[in-house]
């Protein structure tokens, strides 16, 4: 279990409003279930995005808009742990801690991040630059040991990586994701994104890292492939252009 | 054995993710010859593919599809799911990144089969690059009329939408993923009624894992022969196997179902120098873990099953003799106990519990009771929980004594960890 410590007090003052717009970008999700409650989960992706966590403000607008309780909004938006329930840093930093990237090198990563940055699982730095939490695991494991910063993969770091990592980001001046856009985003407008509205990044950074590639490179060295379909193509392979207009 | 690359097949184009390099190289040519079909000739023709889940129980899929009524006049739907959290499982979530239009492809022709008229994506929220790419292929598939209205001018129209979650292994289960996808905490539900009939919105809805259905497309295009000419008798077909851990070349290798783990770790140069395998998990924490004896076990459905653990998600987490089996135990239980959703007593009292005892062993202060104690906790979490995650919490413990019970005695008689945790990390002898 994890024992929050007391923190350094957050300056709400300095947290912007939920406006009109944010009202308006909920009825454009709500739009798009068949069954308005449906939208719940993006609308509080939707809130932080504004506010970085799920404010009291940020209840009252879904159960506005979708005629539930704040009760039944606060019920759900505790169950799930992406939802916040204080502002996270402009990098929100997620290492994995799970097992196997653990055993290779998560632990020390963690607790040397910890030690680095002084503040524990699910803390923010006084500066609001950085928050830290230890994270299950990420789909990564072939690319272990896994760092996320905004939800976004630093595959194979080291206690020392990882450090600079955190130090470049509190100066402002992140390296970009290892298998991601070019520019590290905020944490807001990484949390835009998971709301359902695209920020025009998806086709940079590669298309496979190189773990990824581990097989395929293989097999092409090895001359193998899948067995050719019945007209004789293999799997995979570039085919004509076809003609494709509408 | 021979790896048969389909999903991968062209990961190592640069532009493999976009709709242009999706149709370069064959994209959308099934989704043309499977609507010239009828619905039911397309979910004939996956059923005698033989086609199995990929999201970890391997239910056939063309049945699974032959489940949902037809002509009951009600909307029906398809759900994906990309949560993918399972402990060791990272298929997925790198097929999204490279060829996400295989999954758009197969969602198309799976809709059309079952007659759904909206079909939901449902991805782990955490993976923000993923979501990207899956968004923008939504658009680009709309774009080119692969979606939408009028799907390549057939007259079928389909919406989709990707959802993204919010951070909950549980909602991975397909029930509890049906009720966050309503907006409720994650919980699983009661079946029967199944989601064939009483889905999402309690409508018939089928639910299928990324690989299952970006599978699809190959299928419809190469027919059940070519599909059945790889794997075995039972389980068909080609399959990404994940390598993690202590190996020298992690990653994804895409083989026919049926290879042994021996023959991957060929392929990814061994164990890394100077070490040796102790013990692996042939398809994430929720299967029982294997040990060097198993190296020629067929990793396939049945093959698994009959040495003792499960084929599961196929993501093989390879451990070396430095890794700690009370630790990897102890760490995975942690994992279960943080995600159990609380709904039923065993499961959500059992893993604290468990976590208690096992933090007791680890630090070298357990009993040969505390080890009877949890076996016993194990037998009553196992078939007694609401959901399959209450089984999976149990399996770690079970198979990690049952391999290993004098390393957990050892830490007893040692009085804590005999192990060195530096020398099992991958920068073990590098400056920190
Ligand atoms: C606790 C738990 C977590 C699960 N997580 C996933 C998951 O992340 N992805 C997935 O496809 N299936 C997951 N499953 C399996 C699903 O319940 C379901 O069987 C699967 O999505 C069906 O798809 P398939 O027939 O294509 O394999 C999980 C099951 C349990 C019990
Ligand atoms: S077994 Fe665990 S996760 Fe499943 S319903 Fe029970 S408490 Fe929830
Ligand atoms: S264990 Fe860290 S990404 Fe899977």
């Amino acid at each position: 279990m994890d024992l929050e410590m007391p923190q350094a007090p957050v300056d709400y003052s300095t947290i912007p409003p939920l406006t009109e717009q944010t009202r308006l970008e909920a009825r454009e999700i709500i739009a798009r279930y068949p069954k308005a409650r449906s939208a719940l989960l993006p609308m509080l992706h939707l809130v932080q995005s504004v506010q970085g966590y799920v404010s009291p403000d940020g209840i009252r607008l879904c159960s506005e808009e979708l005629g539930l309780t704040k009760a039944e909004v606060g019920a759900v938006a505790t169950f799930y742990t992406m939802y916040r329930r204080r502002p996270a840093g402009t990098y929100h930093v997620g290492v994995c801690t799970n097992t196997l990237c653990a055993v290779l090198g998560g632990d020390a990563i963690f607790s040397s991040l910890k030690d680095h940055l002084g503040i524990g699982h699910n803390e923010t730095t006084a500066d609001g630059t950085v928050s830290l939490e230890h994270l299950e695991c990420n789909a990564a494991c072939d690319f272990a040991p896994v760092v996320m910063v905004n939800w976004e993969f630093y595959d194979n770091q080291t206690p020392s990586s990882a450090r600079d990592l955190v130090d470049a980001a509190r100066a402002g001046n992140p390296p970009a994701p290892t298998r991601g856009p070019s520019r590290l985003c905020t944490f807001k407008q990484a949390e835009r994104v998971l709301a359902g509205f695209p920020d025009g990044l998806a086709n940079e950074g590669p298309a496979a890292g190189p773990a990824s590639l581990a097989g395929l490179e293989l097999a092409r060295e090895r001359g193998e492939t899948a067995p050719p379909f019945p007209d004789g193509t293999v799997p995979g392979a570039v085919v004509q252009q076809q003609k494709d207009e509408a | 054995m021979t790896l048969t690359p389909v999903l991968s097949a062209f990961w190592d184009d640069p532009q493999s993710f976009t709709l242009e390099g999706y149709s370069r190289h064959g994209g959308y040519q099934a989704l043309t010859k499977a609507l010239a079909m009828s619905p039911d000739d397309v979910i004939a023709l996956v059923k005698e593919s033989g086609l199995r889940g990929r999201g970890g129980a391997g239910f056939p899929t063309g049945m699974k599809w032959g489940f949902i009524p037809q002509g009951d006049g009600k909307p029906h739907y398809l759900v994906v799911n990309a949560d993918e959290s399972e402990p060791g499982t990272c298929k997925d979530m790198p097929l999204l990144m490279a060829n996400p239009h295989a999954l758009i492809e197969g969602v198309a022709i799976a809709s059309y089969a079952i007659r759904a008229t909206h079909a939901f994506i449902y991805i782990r929220g955490e993976v923000t690059h993923i979501v990207r790419r899956l968004q923008q292929a939504v658009i680009d598939a709309y774009a080119a009329g692969h979606l939408g209205a009028d799907v390549d001018g057939s007259g079928y129209a389909l919406e989709v939408v990707v959802h993204a979650g919010a951070g909950a292994y549980i909602c991975g289960e397909e029930t509890a993923l049906l009720d966050s996808l309503e907006g409720y905490r994650g919980q699983p539900r009661l079946r029967p009624p199944f989601p064939a009939t009483h889905g999402l919105y309690g409508l018939p809805t089928v639910i299928n894992n990324v690989e299952s259905i970006a599978s699809v497309p190959a299928i419809v295009l190469g027919g059940p022969e070519w599909f059945g000419s790889m794997g075995t008798e039972k389980s068909k077909g080609f399959t990404l196997y994940s390598l993690s851990g202590h190996v020298k070349r992690p990653g994804q290798y895409e083989a026919p179902l049926g290879i042994t783990l021996r023959e991957l770790l060929d392929l990814a140069g061994g164990m890394r120098e100077g070490h040796e395998l102790k013990f692996w998990t042939p398809g994430g924490s929720s299967t029982p873990i294997l040990t060097a004896e198993h190296l020629d076990v067929p990793l396939d459905y049945e093959s698994v099953s009959a040495a003792g653990s499960m084929l599961g998600t196929k993501a093989l987490q390879c451990f070396d003799e430095t890794t700690c089996i009370v630790r990897a135990v102890l760490r995975w239980t942690e994992f279960y106990a943080h995600e159990s959703c609380g709904k039923c007593t065993p499961c959500r009292e059992g893993t604290f519990w468990m976590v208690q005892i096992l933090q007791r062993l680890e630090a070298g202060n357990g009993t040969e009771e505390d080890i009877a104690t949890l076996l016993d906790t194990c037998d009553n979490i196992f078939g007694r929980s609401f959901c399959a995650l209450g089984d999976g919490a149990t399996s770690p413990i079970v198979s990690g004594i049952q391999y290993f019970r004098d390393e957990f005695v050892a830490h007893m008689t040692g009085g804590g960890c005999p192990f060195d945790p530096v020398a099992a990390t991958v920068f073990a002898g590098a400056p920190a």
